[in-house]
């Protein structure tokens, strides 16, 4: 078994409503400086010994991302 | 003429797209997501709704049901297929439509009548309006911000392929107000805004969707003509 995150990210053209509101609201919580949050998605995936790279790039390309708007990080992970 | 709509799990539209269908005269098939075949129908609707939760993203669970698999084969040889709200957005995960659809701008679900100009009419699904009509139709959605990056975009006005866009007021931030789009073939259509809840001036706000559904009728027709 081996613990595999993907973490997926809007593209940074795309446009990201979600990060802007989260941006928007930590000076109204007194929290200053933060120039700009995006927001994606983090996926923690057990997997067999027997999945190997190419497997989990289809995964996350063809699947867990839209690569018309988002980028995707696949990578294996120490328990 | 047997005009098919699909039911995912979580489809909301079903009921009014057959009542839409039978409504231009011709006969709904209902068809279930783990269908292996399309019954014979000469046209297919995806409806709108919320297809497995919208999890992951909205359509791409969907996308993968036993029932699109016939779907894009049928697509591919030519079928007129109407993605309507998560439709379309199932269209777009199937890569049969470019592009995608994201949260709306100001993350608000947006449900109001809303005026939208035809852009173009010679899809399958536009023929019977006039170039430049504007229609009357609800919008329901929260992930309706149409997006393509520019070159995706300028390719998609040069080849007329924008069908519908937005007029007065962009409900959702769409890329140029594009309201539903078509493939190459003018076959394969896709919109967020609902003209099967237009069909019948007793329950919407106008019957101005009636014409989407009577332009594939004619489309068949002529087909087998």
């Amino acid at each position: 078994m081996a613990r595999v995150v993907v973490d997926v990210m809007p593209k940074p053209e795309i446009l990201d409503p979600q990060g802007q509101a989260v941006a928007g609201a930590l000076p109204r919580l007194g929290f200053h400086g933060v120039r700009d949050v995006r927001q994606g998605k983090h996926f923690e995936l057990d997997v067999d010994d027997s999945v190997d790279d190419d497997t989990l790039d289809k995964i996350a390309e063809g699947f867990l991302s839209n690569p018309v708007i988002e980028d995707f990080v696949v990578r294996r992970v120490d328990q | 003429m047997r005009i098919g709509a699909v039911t995912f799990p979580g489809t909301l539209d079903d009921v009014d797209t057959v009542r839409a269908i039978e409504r231009a005269g011709a006969e709904a098939v209902a068809l279930w997501h783990g269908d292996a075949d399309l019954r014979g129908v000469d046209a297919v609707v995806l409806p709108g709704g919320f297809s497995y939760g919208d999890y992951l993203r909205a359509g791409a669970i969907a996308r993968f049901a036993p029932v699109m698999e016939p779907v894009i084969e049928a697509a591919r040889k030519g079928m007129p297929v109407l993605g309507i709200c998560n439709g379309f957005q199932i269209l777009c995960e199937a890569g049969l439509l470019p592009g995608a659809l994201v949260r709306n701008h100001k993350l608000r679900f947006v449900c109001r009548d809303q005026w939208l100009r035809v852009e173009s009419t010679t899809t399958a699904w536009t023929t019977r309006y006039e170039p430049g009509a504007e229609i009357l139709v609800p919008v329901k959605s929260g992930e309706g911000a149409y997006m393509a990056d520019e070159r995706e975009l300028d390719a998609l006005e040069g080849e007329g392929r924008v069908v519908f866009r937005y007029v007065e007021d962009n409900p959702n931030g769409s890329r140029r107000d594009i309201a539903g789009v078509s493939d190459g073939s003018g076959r394969i259509v896709g919109l967020m805004p609902h003209p099967e809840h237009a069909t019948d001036p007793l329950t919407g706000p106008t019957d101005d969707g009636l014409g989407i559904f009577l332009s594939a009728m004619d489309n068949v027709k002529q087909g087998a003509a």
